[in-house]
């Protein structure tokens, strides 16, 4: 039987303020366990809480961002369950009255249609700790340094219909958040996680089926895996007549499959109710104009300003927006050395390349600096350097980040452009190889390369390879 | 000890013309301490820092320093109180062990004006009670009779001011418990305006009506430790921004000429206690004969007031409690299957019977399916009577009542019957629901020999119009102290 596929997803966003939600400690990814905490956020008996004003722009901003609708009173309420890394026992979350209602997002698919997936809300909560399980001591130690960090919740509406929809959502919602500078959005480090809700009905049906919800899902390939395998199980279910239970499932991506955590019956009543430590709090239209304010170019400007003001492609413009970490590597080397179209090729090109080899995770990391990666740029672009002492020392300071310009003068690795000199050794060659003349005589162009290569490996690499191409062709010809 | 039986406003006064040290207040205080220990007041009696502390306000004061009125005197606070280096057990056997790292921001002020903590006085578990008998270390006996309740919860702090340990001690209020035991223990207990006193390091019971007041000897005693502790916390986002105002200098008029009492018959009509009714037809007739006015008004809803107040105080104290899981601090079991059982037995262990019932209880009222019927139903009854005492408030300036239905009870009287435990709140609990100052003041000795009281409710921030009714009626009505 054919069936219709509804998706819809909770992600959690890590917010990048200074301190934590409701206390004055440090938000912080390293740091020792349990050194940025305080009684606020280990919930010692008699802590109060105090909300974050910055937390809370940064999730109006979040909300403006997508076009949600700003509440002008939020609230903030507990929600209570029982867990070690929770400290008071209880969540402040927001239930009934989020910061950020409604709105939604528009994705492309690889064929270039566009979908709208609507938004149901984005609200303001706390992180809880962590628990760390400790072979050594054969127990669970916990960390509660996390606990009490920002964190959105946003969460869609079931407009979803395929992995590729969620991925394409879920890395949208990414770039958004990456943009508007409120999250780091690593999803290995955890400031940016995903559950999946997914159902499936009879293909046309206008009822919806029965819901399971995937969590840990890491990356965004275990979003895509997690879902293709679910809707395999959910449809084989149904085609063989069984029932699909509401539950909560747990993907495992080494086995990739996943696992029931717990069905619907053991499901726990959180007892929401309102926060008496935290007063309804009214958020002034004043308040959301400053954030409206401090809004940062998204993804669709910042397109427009590298094709209209830097002159890249519309294609190159789109890759490199892809990533807002991307993007201010970019515009930081381009600050330094504005040769925009040129430093654009070699990203593209080689540093995408590299980080694609170095790098499991969905998080774009450049190690070199860009001042030390705009000089490397300076030196190729003006022929200090060839194209190939370029990239072995572009390969090298990826991985110690040294001065690249001390190493091209420690090593002599300049580029030698003297036509003379140059001239003089493809003699060398061309007296030590006959054969290879003979062959290009006779009509086979590749033995030019042959006599670049030599002189390449003569030279390691320094010599200027354009210079010698135009020069072995006119002494050949 | 002499000087023990004195007010704080008089030793106050003693120490700044330098007739006495603090050091020998102190000392005094300690005797006074280890005379009455057999009353169970006090869980932790802090000689040494007390001691310290005295020796430094002493030299302060030698160097000419000018000192704040609570320097160098000896207070005592409540166990749930949060102060570094003492414990603060909440009289639970959960937290017996438990020594906050950090100062309550009451706590922060006190020191701040040389205040002496000379002690941490027991209370019902969890501030949980109306009798000072859910202490898990024992029963607090009345100290104007030992076979009696000093009531609660601040029973403790009501009963150390009561056997003269002290000058003055901070009780919590939630539903009544600084004014129901200074009444039963003949002192004078105000629960100011929700907002008015900081909460921050206080541990919660019920966070949406618990507030921090002073239990003292004289009316006058009281307005000094207010002027200390009152004031906005940056650490609480419940506090208010109230400007900060001396009671202590302006609230004293000695007059009550032209003031409107409020007479409500819903606080009369189920009262059955002669001796609570006779006393506050005595204070009335007194008002009356002194120039003061009183004005019928009407609060229907206040009869519901007890409901609501076990519905809401419940449910925030399930969530509030809820922290206590033995996981970081506190009763952590030894034998354990998983971590479920683990929170079990530790929580079984750690708490009282009073405690478990209203875990219980609020947890219930806010369980899904209930959550409307139960507590969405408190909250909207709990804004019909804020806005009949608000009306009230448009006719009178002040509301008189029985601060409890009777006087002091005896010890296991009602222990096994909580809902008549309960009613003992009957008077104190509209006060917390509506947000309200009220003031308790001795108004008189019942049969059994036990003190009555006196309530006077005020709009929201008027603890100045309080307190001046209440001193003018301590000093020309009706006064306990020196009735022993």
């Amino acid at each position: 039987m054919e069936y219709d596929v509804v998706i819809g997803l909770e992600v959690h966003s890590e917010l990048k303020t200074k301190s934590k939600v409701f206390c004055s400690c440090k938000n912080e990814f390293k740091g020792e366990p349990n050194t940025h905490c305080c009684p606020v956020c280990i919930g010692l008996p008699g802590a109060l809480p105090i909300p974050n004003k910055e937390a809370v722009k940064m999730t109006i901003k979040a909300g403006l961002a997508v076009g949600s609708k700003i509440n002008d009173i939020a609230i903030f309420e507990r929600k209570n369950y029982f867990y070690p890394d929770l400290a008071k026992a209880y969540q402040i979350s927001q239930a009934v009255r989020p910061i950020c209602i409604g709105g939604g997002v528009e994705i492309e698919n690889a064929q270039g249609q566009k979908k709208f997936i609507r938004l149901n809300r984005i609200h303001l909560e706390e992180d809880a700790g962590k628990l760390i399980h400790n072979s050594k001591i054969g127990g669970t130690m916990i960390d509660y340094n996390r606990g009490g960090v920002p964190l959105i919740e946003i969460v869609s509406e079931p407009d979803m219909s395929s992995a590729e929809e969620a991925v394409a959502y879920l890395s949208k919602l990414r770039n958004i958040l990456q943009y508007i500078e409120v999250s780091d959005c690593k999803m290995e480090q955890g400031s940016l996680r995903c559950d999946v809700n997914i159902s499936l009905k009879p293909k046309g049906s206008n009822e919806l089926g029965v819901r399971a919800e995937m969590k840990n899902l890491n990356s965004f390939r275990s979003v895509a895996r997690a879902i293709e395998y679910e809707i395999k199980r959910q449809s084989r279910l149904l085609d063989e007549g069984e029932q699909v239970v509401q539950e909560t499932r747990r993907w495992d991506d080494a086995r990739n499959r996943s696992f029931s955590m717990r069905r619907k019956e053991d499901a726990q009543d959180y007892r929401y109710f309102p926060d008496p430590d935290l007063l309804p709090f009214r958020i002034e239209r004043s308040l959301v104009d400053e954030v409206k304010s401090t809004m940062p170019k998204l993804r669709d400007e910042k397109i427009e300003y590298y094709v209209n003001e830097l002159g890249l492609s519309e294609y190159d413009a789109k890759v490199l927006t892809n990533d807002l970490n991307l993007v201010k590597y970019f515009d930081k080397v381009v600050s330094y050395f504005n040769k925009p179209k040129f430093i654009c090729n070699f990203i593209l090109t080689t540093v995408l390349k590299k980080v694609k080899e170095n790098e499991e995770s969905d998080d774009l990391d450049i190690p070199i600096d860009p001042q030390n990666f705009a000089n490397l740029m300076q030196m190729y672009e003006s022929g200090k350097i060839s194209q190939a002492i370029c990239r072995d020392l572009f390969d090298e300071i990826w991985l110690n980040n040294a001065d690249c310009q001390k190493l091209v003068e420690e090593r002599g690795l300049a580029q030698n452009n003297n036509e003379d000199e140059i001239k003089s050794m493809l003699q060398e060659l061309i007296n030590e190889f006959p054969q290879s003349v003979q062959d290009y005589k006779s009509g086979n162009a590749k033995a030019l390369s042959f006599f670049i290569g030599q002189l390449m490996k003569r030279t390691q690499g320094k010599a200027n390879a354009q210079i010698a191409s135009k020069l072995i062709k006119e002494m050949l010809d | 000890m002499e000087i023990m039986n004195e007010s704080l406003e008089n030793v106050s006064k003693m120490l700044a013309d330098k007739s006495i040290s603090s050091v020998e207040l102190v000392k005094a205080s300690l005797d006074a301490i280890s005379s009455t220990q057999k009353y169970n007041i006090l869980h932790e009696v802090c000689s040494e820092s007390a001691l310290k502390s005295a020796t430094e306000v002493d030299d302060k004061r030698a160097r000419g320093e000018k000192l704040s009125p609570l320097a160098g005197v000896p207070i005592v606070i409540k166990d749930n109180i949060s102060m570094k280096g003492t414990y603060t057990t909440c009289s639970s056997k959960f937290l017996e062990n438990y020594k906050s790292p950090y100062n309550a921001t009451v706590v922060d002020k006190l020191l701040q004006a040389g205040a002496i903590v000379i002690g941490k006085a027991n209370m019902d578990e969890f501030a949980m009670g109306s009798s000072s008998e859910t202490c898990a270390f024992g029963v607090v006996h009345n100290p104007r009779n030992f076979d009696y309740v000093p009531g609660g919860s601040s029973g403790g702090s009501a009963s150390a001011v009561a056997a003269d340990q002290c000058f003055g001690a901070l009780g919590t209020d939630t539903g009544g418990s600084i004014r129901q035991p200074s009444s039963f223990c003949g002192v004078v207990g105000l629960k100011p305006t929700y907002g008015l006193v900081s909460r921050y390091g206080v541990v919660a019971f019920a966070s949406s009506l618990d507030q921090v007041g002073p239990i003292t000897k004289t009316v006058r005693d009281n307005a000094l430790i207010l002027d200390c502790i009152a004031g906005y916390d940056s650490n609480e986002f419940t506090s208010a921004k109230h400007q900060k105002e001396s009671y202590y200098q302006t609230s004293f008029k000695n007059s009550i000429k032209g003031l409107k009492i409020g007479y409500a018959k819903e606080f009369f009509e189920s009262l059955q206690n002669q001796d609570v009714v006779k006393s506050i037809e005595n204070a009335i007739e007194f008002f009356k004969a002194n120039g003061a006015e009183i004005v019928d008004i009407t609060l229907p809803h206040i009869k519901d007031a007890l409901a609501v107040y076990y519905v809401l105080s419940s449910a925030e104290a399930a969530s509030n409690l809820a922290r206590f899981d033995g996981i970081k601090y506190g009763v952590a079991t030894k034998e354990y299957n998983d971590v479920i059982d683990f929170y079990f037995k530790s929580r079984t262990q750690g708490f009282g019977n009073e405690v478990k019932r209203r875990i219980m209880l609020g947890n219930f009222v806010l369980s899904s399916g209930y959550f409307d019927a139960y507590y969405n139903k408190a909250k909207a009854v709990q804004n019909l009577i804020i806005s009949e005492f608000a009306d009230a408030f448009n006719l009178c300036d002040v509301i008189l009542s029985p601060t409890a239905p009777t006087s002091a009870f005896k010890i296991g009287e009602k222990v096994n019957n909580p809902l008549e435990m309960y009613l003992n709140d009957i008077f104190t609990v509209p006060v917390n629901i509506a947000t309200l100052p009220a003031i308790s003041v001795p108004c008189g000795v019942a049969q059994n020999g036990m003190p009555l009281g006196m309530q006077l409710i005020g709009n929201r921030f008027s603890e100045s119009i309080l307190y001046n009714v209440a001193d003018y009626f301590e000093k020309n009505c009706y006064s306990i102290r020196g009735v022993k």
